[in-house]
């Protein structure tokens, strides 16, 4: 799976990283980081990221 | 063909109940009912940075998921009337669809003020179609803004009408400060003292008695006789639910659609309602059913919804516990961000601040019974950084009794 973060849209509204804390996080500096090719095993968190993202910034690319 | 489910309503919660019921196993064919002309969209720029110009309307767009390619959109209509016991809705076209499953998810709508005066130059924000007409009239030179009601949508315009370049932007509302249903008076006032540090007006403690103008709106009269002067105003004065098709079906209609805990209406495991119409009762809370306006909602409810529903339509058991959701919302306005998480509201006569201070970035903690039951993060990144650090307590935290 592949998951791409529109960071010009990114806002740090953090709820993605509440969804799939396995694939996204905040660096030290309280910016977004995140795995970009996560296991499959992770679809559904991945999918709920997305959805819960306010700013809609999350695209997972099959 | 078998009947499909019918989702009454197209925006978020429309698009996620589609979702939701193929993710949860419905394999039978969906048919999607929306008053507005477009696809799916996301409301919350609407009065921020879309508004702004910041960002493009076309940038709006929700993504449906691949799944639901097969999703039959009827767009530009609107579902008029139902028939629970005969499983059967009316289009505004004439239309008569059978069901097999309704999801209720037609929404709501801003409430009107009653006063007398021109309709023109009186605007509203929830419609992509609202926030182009209201852009259009604020980006006029030397614009005088009032806006009516103090709410998220009056703050947040206020805002981004003070960024767009209005001369004047006043806030109007009977309550004595700003936002303080949600947040209290503590955050209300360091919220006040923000907005007024940034070039917003407040007319406080008082309401609106009349629009002033022949053939559009020139001003605004308060209450004690004042009249404020305007070439435009926001009515951010609350929301209606659209109800009136399910009217005659011995439903309790009186704030939005009464639900279960499951978000099943009036005992049917055929109806579910999803979104902000829906007034369910939380069981992380006291169990009072309550109607929920955080964008978060209709994601939350359709996802439990949708599998209430599939599972009832294929023969299964949903083994779902009760609703529970952890309420969450944001607002951004000028250079700062509210961030909420849990259920302030419950705590509002024991708010402590916990980090910070009410002048700078702050985060309050709500109180009920001695116990944290929500916090609000004022401020930048830190703030909200702050709060978030709380919502796993919040989240573990044992159901609440009234």
């Amino acid at each position: 799976m592949k998951v791409v973060v529109d960071m010009n849209k990114c806002q740090d509204h953090g709820q993605c990283v509440f969804a799939a804390p396995d694939v996204f996080s905040f660096d030290d500096a309280g910016h977004l980081a995140y795995v970009p090719d996560p296991d499959e095993a992770l679809r559904d968190e991945v999918e709920e990221a997305a959805d819960v993202c306010p700013l809609q910034a999350i695209r997972i690319e099959d | 063909m078998s009947a499909p489910v019918v989702v009454a309503g197209a925006s978020l919660g429309g698009l996620r109940a589609a979702e939701q019921l193929r993710a949860a196993g419905w394999d039978g064919p969906v048919t999607v009912i929306g008053e507005e002309p477009y696809m799916p969209y996301n409301r919350p720029p609407l009065s921020k940075e879309v508004l702004a110009g910041k960002a493009s309307f076309d940038s709006l767009a929700f993504r449906p998921r691949a799944a639901v390619a097969d999703v039959e959109w009827r767009l530009g209509t609107r579902v008029v009337r139902a028939d629970l016991d005969r499983r059967t809705v009316g289009l505004a076209d004439g239309t008569t669809l059978p069901y097999a499953g309704l999801v209720v998810a037609t929404g709501m709508r801003p409430r009107r003020l009653p006063c007398p005066g021109p309709a023109a130059g009186r605007h509203t924000v929830r419609t992509l179609d609202d926030a182009r007409a209201l852009r259009e009239a604020l980006t006029g030179p030397g614009v005088r803004v009032v806006v009516v009601g103090a709410g998220f949508i009056g703050c947040e315009v206020a805002a981004t009408a003070v960024t767009l370049g209005a001369a004047e932007v006043t806030v109007v509302d009977p309550l004595p400060l700003p936002m303080t249903g949600p947040l209290g008076d503590l955050l209300a006032q360091a919220l006040r003292d923000r907005h007024e540090q940034r070039g917003v007006r407040f007319a406080l403690g008082t309401g609106v008695t009349a629009f002033h103008g022949d053939d559009r709106v020139t001003g605004v009269e308060l209450s004690d006789g004042t009249v404020l002067p305007a070439d435009v105003v926001v009515e951010s004065v609350g929301s209606v639910a659209n109800t009136e098709w399910l009217d005659g079906n011995g439903l309790d209609l009186t704030d939005g659609v009464l639900t279960d805990e499951h978000l099943r209406v009036g005992g049917r495991p055929d109806v579910v309602a999803v979104g902000d119409i829906a007034r369910f009762p939380n069981a992380r809370y006291d169990g009072v059913p309550r109607r929920v306006e955080h964008w978060s909602i209709p994601t939350d409810t359709a996802k439990h919804a949708a599998r209430v529903l599939a599972a009832h339509l294929n023969g299964t058991e949903p083994g779902l516990d009760p609703f529970a959701p952890l309420p969450t919302f944001w607002s951004d306005q000028h250079d700062f961000r509210l961030q909420s998480f849990g259920a302030p509201a419950l705590g509002k006569d024991d708010v402590r601040v916990l980090e910070g201070d009410p002048d700078g970035d702050v985060l309050a903690g709500y109180h009920a019974d001695g116990r944290l039951v929500g916090v609000v993060a004022l401020g930048g990144a830190a703030a909200a950084a702050a709060a978030a650090r709380h919502r796993a307590a919040l989240l573990k935290q044992p159901a609440l009794t009234a």
